[in-house]
């Protein structure tokens, strides 16, 4: 498998988990996905997908993505701060 | 060290609370209401001589041994079938009834072949013990009479033999197939004379419905069902309590031996789980244990495309050691994981998590609860607050109506599905929501009343369609709801659940199931009594395997059948220790006890007993651990008791993933599928080469113990222990016991649990600690572990595996009774007389399409990959669904099952796959190759001596 395939695994596994939420409020979901994502994902497949949502992000539905930013956000400010 | 003896009190024990005093030969006792004169004679330590009674069947009173004499009454009644009263007083030995015991004896007697030195029962037979015990001196009718000793004995069955020349008729055996089984297998053929014991229409026990379960040898009080065991060995003369190692039930065995060979393995009467009994995996296929196959020297080969080499401990464990060291220092600290066995003990897989946390020093951990019970984990703990069923085992006998979904207890999980059938019988109902027409839709004496055959994949809308009818016909539990849940989620699920798209009528055409059976379902839960939910992998192996989990805990919820007994959310674990491996922390993101390894609080005290620092990050799971192979950042992986490259799907991927690691460490009993990429083969030892524990479906701690030395030379967590010394992380434990004493020390729920209480206390369920020191056998009885029960919108969404004009079938896949997940233990023993091979179930009209034959060869494609096995036609599957096990590594039937999984867990969808199935003429040439393969990859160079 290569790397492209490996990201579209993980652009459909962000998908999947937003599709859960899709019955919630906006803000709610995009919560929900990123806790998601910070809860079960190790850092190498966070680490792919930020940078992936980085670089155009296509593919992801528009609330996985707004997650994914919102990790690639704490993630920074984690770093930063410690 | 002796045999263990369990009191036989004759009749069942009875739990009404009003007690009666009586007089029994002059003392007297007081025994519960409605107690039989026999058990409380047998109280008291009088045994009556009987032998058509026993304490497993209801009484029956056919051998008038047990005669008494009752004041006031005439005549000499039974004592199994003569309940107490109060101010009774009761003879059981006088002349009169010595005589009479002793013409009874000298009946049966003058039919029995006197060859008591030579019979395999010699110092195990009721029969002879009663002689003795009523003073049998001769017998007045002689031998020469007519009588039945010329009878051919059957030994149809691989485990136990009938010899009908020993035959009582007590029917005792009839009775256990009937009461305790619930197979109805046996009955007693003809009439007085005549009267003989026959599996079904006088067929031989392997030709008949008997599933081998081995109550009705235990319940024999003769010779007559006998095991072959203990005819080619001897009687036993030492016995150890210990637990199963195959399925979730968790039966209590009596390991009873002669030196360190095997006798029997006797389901224990005391054992909670299963209260004496057992099915044919526990009871009787462990030679697997002592199989020419297994592997007890370890052994490294540089590749894969080497032959192994054997090699001393020292020498194995020095170069894991260093290889997982070169490993790390090239590639990085994360480029190394570890998976944890669920068929290994709690303290096992708690030693292997350590490992990995404390010595690899990152979360790289996973189990094989990945691929079958992690939605249970995320779902139940979402909606909860525990990553557990909510009951025990005997709540079922309270509940009235039983929705089950996905599991097919009867072959899964056999021993509780007797219970559930003898729930069943005494009248509770039984909705089954599955694709297939499973054992239990129709059984003897059994018609579940609702069979709901949804299409694979569409459990997520059928769950729906029955919250809808909940909701809109106004059968919520209101004050439930309002006492026990969050408000503003239930609010959110009714308003989503009321909506029309989510009717039945509307959702048919996805579920494939008639609208107004789906209604009766939903209302027969609601407001039938006591609904009690049990499901299985059915549920949880989807893309929606944690969605359906939560529509689970929701409908349970809404109907208030919760938090008490006869109710609940009851999972139904595959393998022996599932429960106990999740809950031993083998989740990348968790620590022992479900706790998120972010907390610090919870990460802080870890560290301060391992004396580390831990790594606060999740780990990746195993299918993530595959792919960051696949793309070079991962190198190093040591697998205690399991098999990836057979269990988990899609092979391809798995097999790519496996060989682009420099160091695959397998730890297991046989050179598995898992082995053929592996670069060190550790040997691994049995469940009964060792101590531990095995937490159960129920969450029930029970020890497993020792009853023959390590054949491989150590114990499992002894070769851990190992490992983390040689990589410098010092492990000083002497025993299991030291290893529970941590984690009880660190994990809340297990507080209480030590091994001097399961001593005590025979087994425990967690929660064990200050609050309920003697376990919690049923949650959430005053308020849920997370406060209040949350309920989940549970939106279906349809796998992306759909069927097309290419692969137009449904491929689901499952198990059979006689065979044990991968089947590398059950392989190895007698029980392949019931399953040679996996098969492929089709339905009459998909078969006649495609010009398949019973029997034929065909070839199933996937998008995925194609294999070849044999078709069995059967209407058990619906139109254009088809069935297979994965019992067989040359079905290689996880070639076929692709990489879709379940959206928070990656729990893989098993249960969906688009298919074709056409005619073929044998094995593809995968097969073949793997084969070959299989060969070149297990070779062994013999090491010179
Ligand atoms: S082994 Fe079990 S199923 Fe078979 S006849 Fe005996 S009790 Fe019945
Ligand atoms: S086979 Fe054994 S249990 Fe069955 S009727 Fe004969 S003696 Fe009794
Ligand atoms: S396999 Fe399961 S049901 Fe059978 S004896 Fe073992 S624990 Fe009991
Ligand atoms: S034991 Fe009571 S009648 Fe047989």
């Amino acid at each position: 498998m290569s790397h492209e395939q490996q990201t579209q695994k993980l652009v459909y596994m962000a998908n999947q988990i937003a599709i859960f939420f899709a019955s919630r409020p906006e803000q709610e979901a995009i919560g929900e996905i990123a806790n998601h994502l910070r809860k079960f994902w190790e850092p190498r497949m966070r680490e792919k997908i930020i940078d992936f949502a980085a670089h155009g992000g296509a593919g992801l539905m528009p609330r996985a993505e707004e997650a994914v930013k919102m990790l690639s956000q704490s993630t920074t400010s984690q770093s930063t701060t410690s | 060290m002796g045999l263990i003896h369990e009191i036989d009190f004759g009749t069942k024990a009875v739990s009404a609370e009003n007690l009666v005093s009586l007089t029994i030969d002059g003392e007297i006792v007081r025994v519960p209401e409605g107690t039989s004169v026999m058990r409380a004679a047998m109280m008291m330590g009088t045994q009556i001589p009987k032998l058509c009674a026993t304490d497993m069947l209801d009484s029956f009173g056919s051998c008038r041994l047990c005669l008494v004499e009752i004041e006031g009454r005439a005549g000499t009644p039974a004592s199994c079938t003569t309940p107490v009263a109060e101010g009774m007083v009761v003879h059981t030995q006088n002349e009169r009834l010595g005589k009479l015991r002793r013409g009874v004896m000298e009946l049966y007697i003058s039919d029995h072949p006197l060859d008591c030195l030579t019979c395999s029962a010699n110092g195990d037979c009721e029969l002879q013990d009663m002689a003795g015990a009523v003073g049998l001196r001769d017998v007045r009718y002689g031998y020469d009479g007519e009588n039945h000793l010329a009878q051919a004995k059957d030994v149809s069955n691989p485990y136990f033999q009938f010899d009908p020349s020993k035959c009582i008729v007590c029917s005792r055996c009839v009775r256990a197939c009937e009461e305790v089984q619930g197979t109805f297998a046996l009955t007693i053929a003809g009439r007085g004379f005549d009267a003989k014991v026959s599996p079904g229409m006088e067929e031989k026990f392997f030709d008949s419905e008997c599933v081998s379960c081995g109550a009705c040898v235990q319940a024999c009080p003769t010779a007559t069902l006998m095991e072959s065991s203990v005819v080619e060995i001897g009687q036993p003369e030492h016995s150890k309590v210990t637990t199963c190692a195959y399925c979730g039930v968790g039966c209590s065995f009596k390991a009873e031996m002669r030196g360190d060979q095997v006798v029997r393995m006797v389901p224990f009467k005391d054992g909670k789980a299963n209260h004496g009994h057992s099915c044919v995996k526990g009871r009787f296929a462990w030679g697997y244990a002592t199989h020419q196959d297994r592997i007890t020297k370890p052994m490294i080969r540089a590749a894969i495309t080497d032959p192994w080499r054997e090699v001393s401990w020292d020498e194995a464990i020095a170069h894991t050691a260093a290889e997982f060291k070169r490993i790390q220092s090239q590639y990085g600290r994360n480029a190394v994981g570890g998976i944890t066995s669920s068929r290994c003990t709690n303290e096992e897989t708690y030693l292997v998590q350590k490992l990995i946390r404390a010595g690899f020093g990152n979360n790289n951990v996973d189990t094989c609860a990945r691929v079958c019970h992690s939605p249970t984990g995320y779902g139940l703990s979402a909606a909860f607050g525990t990553s557990a069923g909510t009951q025990d085992f005997d709540s079922v006998e309270h509940a009235d109506v039983m929705l089950l979904i996905g599991a097919n207890p009867t072959d899964g999980h056999p021993v509780f599905a007797s219970r559930m059938k003898k729930r069943l019988r005494d009248g509770a109902k039984l909705i089954v929501i599955d694709p297939r027409r499973i054992d239990l839709v129709r059984t003897p004496h059994i018609h579940a009343s609702l069979h709901l055959p949804t299409r694979p994949g569409t459990n997520v809308a059928i769950l729906t369609a029955l919250a809808h009818v909940i909701v809109t016909e106004n059968l919520v539990d209101t004050d439930f709801v309002r006492a026990r849940c969050d408000g503003d989620s239930f609010g959110q699920w009714q308003d989503y659940v009321g909506q029309a798209q989510n009717s039945p009528e509307a959702l048919e055409n996805v579920t494939g199931v008639a609208p107004h059976l789906v209604r009766e379902a939903a209302r027969l839960y609601a407001t039938g009594g006591n609904g009690a939910i049990y499901y299985g992998l059915g549920i949880t192996e989807h893309s929606q395997g944690t969605t359906a989990v939560l529509a689970l805990a929701n409908l349970a919820m809404a109907t208030g059948n919760l938090g008490r007994v006869g109710v609940g959310v009851n999972p139904l674990r595959g393998q022996n220790n599932v429960q106990g491996s999740c809950d031993m922390g083998s989740f990348p993101h968790e620590l022992p006890g479900y706790r998120h390894i972010s907390l610090t609080d919870v990460r802080e005290s870890f560290e301060q007993a391992w004396g580390v620092t831990l790594e606060s990050e999740p780990g990746l799971r195993i299918p993530n651990m595959l792919d960051a192979a696949i793309d070079g950042t991962f190198k190093g992986l040591y697998i205690q008791g399991e098999d990836i490259a057979q269990s988990d799907p899609d092979i391809k991927h798995i097999t790519a993933g496996l060989s682009a690691m420099e160091c695959v460490v397998v730890q297991d009993l046989f050179l598995n599928e898992t082995a053929q990429f592996a670069h060190v083969f550790l040997p691994g030892s049995t469940f009964l080469e060792k101590n531990g524990t095995f937490t159960n479906a129920e969450r029930r701690i029970q020890r497993v113990r020792k009853v023959m030395a390590p054949k491989n030379g150590y114990e499992d967590w002894q070769i851990t222990q190992l490992l983390a010394n040689a990589l410098g992380y010092p492990m000083s434990y002497r025993h299991p016991s030291d290893i529970m004493d941590e984690i009880a020390a660190l994990t809340p729920s297990f507080a209480g649990v030590s091994y001097d209480l399961l001593e005590r206390e025979g087994s425990v369920q967690w929660p064990c600690n200050e609050a309920a020191p003697l376990g919690t056998p049923v949650m959430h009885m005053e308020h849920f572990v997370r406060g209040e029960g949350r309920f989940f919108v549970t939106e279906y969404v349809p796998t992306d595996e759909k069927v097309g004009p290419r692969f137009p079938l449904l491929l689901t896949t499952g198990r059979i009774l006689s065979q044990y997940n991968v089947g590398a233990q059950t392989r190895r023993t007698e029980n392949t007389a019931w399953h040679q091979e996996d098969l492929l179930e089709i339905h009459p009209f998909d078969a006649e399409q495609r010009g398949v034959i019973d029997g034929a060869w065909v070839k199933i494609a996937s998008r995925a990959g194609e294999t070849s096995l044999r078709a069995k036609i059967t209407e058990r599957v619906a139109p254009g669904v088809v069935y297979t096990t994965f019992h067989h590594p040359m079905t290689m039937a996880n070639i076929v099952t692709t990489d879709y999984s379940d959206w928070a867990t990656n729990c893989p969808e098993y249960k969906v796959t688009a298919v074709q199935v056409s005619l073929s003429n044998g094995p593809t040439d995968a097969q073949i190759a793997y084969a070959t393969l299989g060969r070149t990859t297990r070779q062994i160079e013999i090491a010179a001596e």
